[in-house]
């Protein structure tokens, strides 16, 4: 492990960044001054490169190896983008320029809008939200703008159903509205007679992700669709698992109203760990007077892209300025570089991926639902359980053979859930090796379970005490 | 096709293993009806070399700061970053990792933050810290909705000195809430303190203030504090932490809850995100924190280490009664923010504090010597100061920008009542040339 940088700190130690001060100085009153400096490491430039790298060493990142996270699509972040964002001309403008002066960060956010609408199958986009939770939020916030507008308030009621991400419910419930899940059918998908039942005069909206958490396509999504807008009711796309459609499908033609985009999933932004992300929202056009200011638009009599805030039944914004631009920049050259043609087959061989690696695992793990999958799908080692094997064991026990961990005990619905999304970017030779460590485990379960409850042994630390953590509540470094 | 690295052959091999003749066979779920016909209205994709062309074009078509001398503030500022931050930044250990769900192999990800919670409670003058918000604007609409969650209480002081994009996104995350968001007029610069106590009320959940404030002004937060405790509502202070070198810690002056944008940290100005959206409390909110937060552990064999903490207020557990919906953040903006401040040191941020401040004198006072400019607020700033002009702020712009200058901020949009009142932002990166340049170049106008 390595010291906490304060505790390499010493006094008067450090750098000068800054010239001496080039203006005449003057006496000034303010009468809230901090007598105290706040306590702030003093270390040379070399021992903070250290330290900061010595910490890099102790992460695993897409880069390092095979990330199969399920739904989080943790594909390859191309090297060009991050060398795109960095160019002067975008890290370096104000957002209150002038419009003339920043046209062509305009240009690039007017035709990434362009895109994500046709990926869609939307009418209108709004850039701004942050992340897809906030994409959430945004979408929802719509949605009750919309049934306002009609004056009918009353449809109050999200539902989900039991699959669905945990930023659905806990969106809805920050914009006041109230949650109704429903329960997946034996196929794993949405329980038409459960949903018949759930709308009524107070539905505002269905979310939805497909394909599901479980990676299966809702293959009866239009039926839905008929269900929720015959209640009067709308369709809420969460996009997190676009990666698995483009160019084989839109959510506009599925009957979705509302869409949100993870461009640091789908679109190879990188997830930095724990973000940036960008949450872009598309619509529908009858959704279009609501969405956030500002939009970008272009004039064509006067050839020039510009900020639209004309907007009167705008929802308002969500955040200041227009979105997390750098993150846009890192998406927009990769639909760019890859085209029409690579984000199809993007989808393709990320859906055959998860095939391909779902097959592999078939002998050696249950799988609750069969396929074909999508670009995920799940497993459900319940079968160890008699040998005091859990789900957390298994995915400790991978990071020994040099592999992230799937995401685990998602979606609540499946016991011991294991969920994988190798993502398109991954070679047959990794998924090959993944599959075969993962059938060691398996083995290693029946024959020396002791080794998987103690995993990892490989790692810079052991598993931690998440309860001790959240008891002791040490929250930050204090002077011992 | 790029970044896929599958030969024809591996394509076959893997169909066979599965056991179907093409990957259309794999999509044979999605119903013919809405199957997508024809292809993605997208250019076809390019090469690399294509690819940086197309963008660096565009790029090259924005006017940017390296090339001209920018007064523009409001929320987006232009500071020195020590080089090596970037460098930092690029280790793909850091920026290719998720949320560190996996401590075992998240330890880089997991310290920084616990770093950067305590550089934040220590700007900050607070107990705790979370692991960040997506920027200063939601930030504060989660503090409040903290304070209502807290007081139960319907009413929020919010001063009108708060940045105007705040404002309207804490009323959009406000919507449905059945809240009244009152703003707080101000007067001479600075919120009105008479206004503040006559809008009090047993039903007020907070007190919320920007200091600096939108025009630049130090406002005085122990009197807010004083007035926001006499009915038991919290203090909500947002703050620019480049200024608490200088200014006293927020947490010092009864704040209850610390908010602020850390862009000023290190962070480009990127046409206004991603930025660094920071929340810091007293201990008795912490487990109202919304969002991640880093806790110091140990494992089996007593080794010291970091995880994800309190989760039990968190969406992914508590799904419709979570705190907050949040989930992604701004991990890498804090991890920039925390190289930035282990670099310039105490020392350093305080003399940027003092340059920023010095350097407004300096322009306040060239500036005020131009016939037709005053400077409307008496009040002291910081990094920014409100000039008032008998000219339009457009055509004083545009007079600028003939000489490479970028003016500042005409705040009329905001505060339709000061027409011909501009925003100027000066910090630690305008030269002395720059400042006299400025004053030559507007002086000629008139």
């Amino acid at each position: 492990m390595e010291q906490i940088i304060f505790e390499k700190s010493v006094p008067g130690r450090g750098e000068k960044y800054l010239p001496q001060l080039d203006v005449p100085e003057e006496d000034y009153n303010i009468s809230e001054k901090r007598e105290v400096p706040p306590t702030l490491p003093q270390i040379s430039e070399l021992d903070c490169m250290r330290h900061y790298t010595r910490l890099s060493h102790l992460n695993y990142g897409v880069d390092t190896g095979f990330y199969p996270l399920g739904s989080c699509t943790m594909k390859y972040n191309p090297k060009i983008n991050e060398e795109v964002a960095n160019l002067p001309g975008f890290t370096d403008i104000h957002p209150y320029q002038g419009e003339e002066t920043v046209q062509g960060a305009l240009q690039l956010m007017s035709e990434l809008q362009s895109y994500l609408k046709d990926i869609a199958g939307m009418d209108g986009v709004t850039l701004q939200p942050a992340a897809g939770a906030q994409g959430e939020l945004t979408g929802l916030l719509l949605i009750k703008a919309y049934h306002q507008a009609k004056g009918e308030e009353r449809r109050d009621k999200i539902i989900v159903p039991d699959t669905s991400h945990g930023t659905n419910p806990a969106s809805a419930a920050l914009c006041g509205l109230k949650i109704i899940q429903i329960p997946s059918d034996d196929k794993g998908t949405v329980d038409i007679e459960a949903l018949k039942q759930a709308v009524g005069h107070d539905t505002a909206a269905l979310m939805l992700t497909n394909p599901n958490t479980l990676g299966l396509f809702e293959e009866n999504i239009t039926e839905i669709a008929d269900i929720v807008h015959d209640a009067g009711g709308l369709l809420y796309y969460d996009g997190a698992n676009m990666n698995a459609i483009m160019g084989y499908a839109r959510p506009g033609d599925m009957g979705f109203d509302v869409v949100h985009f993870n461009l640091h999933k789908t679109f190879a932004a990188p997830h930095g760990g724990g973000g940036p992300g960008a949450g872009p929202v598309g619509v529908k056009d009858f959704l279009s007077p609501f969405l956030p200011v500002p939009i970008i638009r272009f004039d064509s009599s006067k050839e020039k892209y510009y900020f639209d805030y004309n907007r009167p039944q705008s929802i308002g914004r969500v955040k200041a300025f227009y979105g997390q631009f750098s993150v846009l920049v890192k998406a927009y050259t990769y639909m760019v570089r890859m085209g029409w043609d690579g984000l199809k087959k993007a989808s393709e061989i990320a859906v055959l991926n998860a095939n391909y690696l779902m097959q592999l695992l078939s002998a050696s793990y249950y799988q609750p639902f069969r396929g074909p999958c999508k670009h995920e799908f799940v497993l459900s080692p319940k079968n160890l359980k008699s040998l005091g094997i859990h789900t957390l064991d298994i995915a400790k026990r991978l990071m020994d053979y040099g592999f992230h961990p799937p995401t685990i005990y998602f979606p609540l619905i499946v016991e011991e859930a294991i969920m994988i999304e190798p993502t398109e970017t991954e070679s047959k030779e990794t998924l090959d090796t993944f599959s075969e460590a993962l059938k060691m485990i398996a083995t290693e379960a029946q024959e020396n379970p002791e080794v998987l409850k103690t995993a990892p042994h490989s790692t810079p630390v052991g598993r931690l005490d998440e309860v001790m953590a959240a008891r002791k509540q040490i929250l930050r470094w204090l002077t011992s | 096709m790029p970044y896929i690295p599958h030969t024809a052959e591996e394509i076959q091999k893997m169909l066979r293993t599965i056991g179907v003749n093409s990957t259309d066979d794999l999509f044979s779920d999605i119903a013919e009806e809405i199957r997508l016909k024809r292809a993605l209205n997208l250019p076809r994709g390019l090469s690399e070399k294509e690819t940086w062309d197309k963008i660096n074009g565009l790029a090259s078509k924005n006017k940017h700061m390296g090339k001209h001398i920018c007064f523009l503030g409001a929320g987006a500022y232009q500071h020195y970053c020590p080089k090596a931050v970037k460098h930092i930044l690029s280790r793909s250990e850091f920026y290719t990792a998720y949320t560190p769900y996996q401590p075992e192999i998240s330890q880089g990800t997991l310290q920084t933050i616990f770093e950067y919670q305590t550089m934040i409670c220590e700007l900050t003058g607070m107990d705790a810290a979370n692991a960040s918000h997506y920027d200063g604007a939601t930030a504060l609409a989660e503090g409040v909705s903290l304070a209502i969650d807290v007081t139960k209480r319907k009413h929020v002081l919010i001063s009108s000195l708060v940045h105007p994009e705040y404002r309207q996104t804490v009323a959009t995350y406000l919507e449905g809430k059945n809240i009244t968001l009152d703003q707080i007029p101000y007067q001479d610069g600075l919120t009105s303190k008479k206004e503040l106590e006559q809008r009090m009320n047993k039903n007020t959940a907070a007190v919320v203030m920007q200091t600096p404030n939108f025009f630049g002004a130090i406002e005085e937060l122990s009197y807010a504090a004083q007035v926001a405790q006499q009915t038991g509502a919290l203090l909500i202070v947002c703050v620019d932490p480049i200024s608490l070198g200088i200014l006293e810690a927020p947490g010092n002056l009864q704040a209850d809850v610390v908010v602020g944008e850390g862009q000023s940290l290190g962070l480009p100005l990127n046409f206004g995100g991603p930025y660094l959206g920071f929340m810091a409390v007293k201990n008795k909110y912490v487990r109202r924190l919304p969002g991640r937060i880093v806790g110091k552990t140990q494992d089996r064999l007593g080794n010291e280490g970091y995880v994800l903490t309190l989760q039990a207020r968190e969406q992914h557990i508590r799904r419709e009664r979570a705190s907050s919906n949040i989930c992604s953040n701004q991990a890498l903006c804090a991890l920039g923010a925390a190289v930035y401040l282990s670099l310039m040191g105490p020392e350093g941020i305080r003399e940027v504090g003092r340059q920023c401040i010095q350097k407004g004198i300096y322009t306040k006072k060239l500036l005020s010597k131009i016939p037709g400019i005053k400077i409307p607020f008496p009040a002291t700033t910081f990094k920014e100061f409100i000039v008032e002009t008998t000219e339009e702020p457009q055509r004083i712009n545009e007079h600028l920008w003939k000489a490479g200058i970028m003016g500042g901020l005409d705040v009329s949009g905001f505060y339709p009542e000061l027409k011909n009142h501009i925003l100027l932002c000066v910090t630690e990166m305008r030269t002395r040339e720059d400042i006299e340049k400025l004053a030559s170049v507007w002086g000629d106008m008139s």
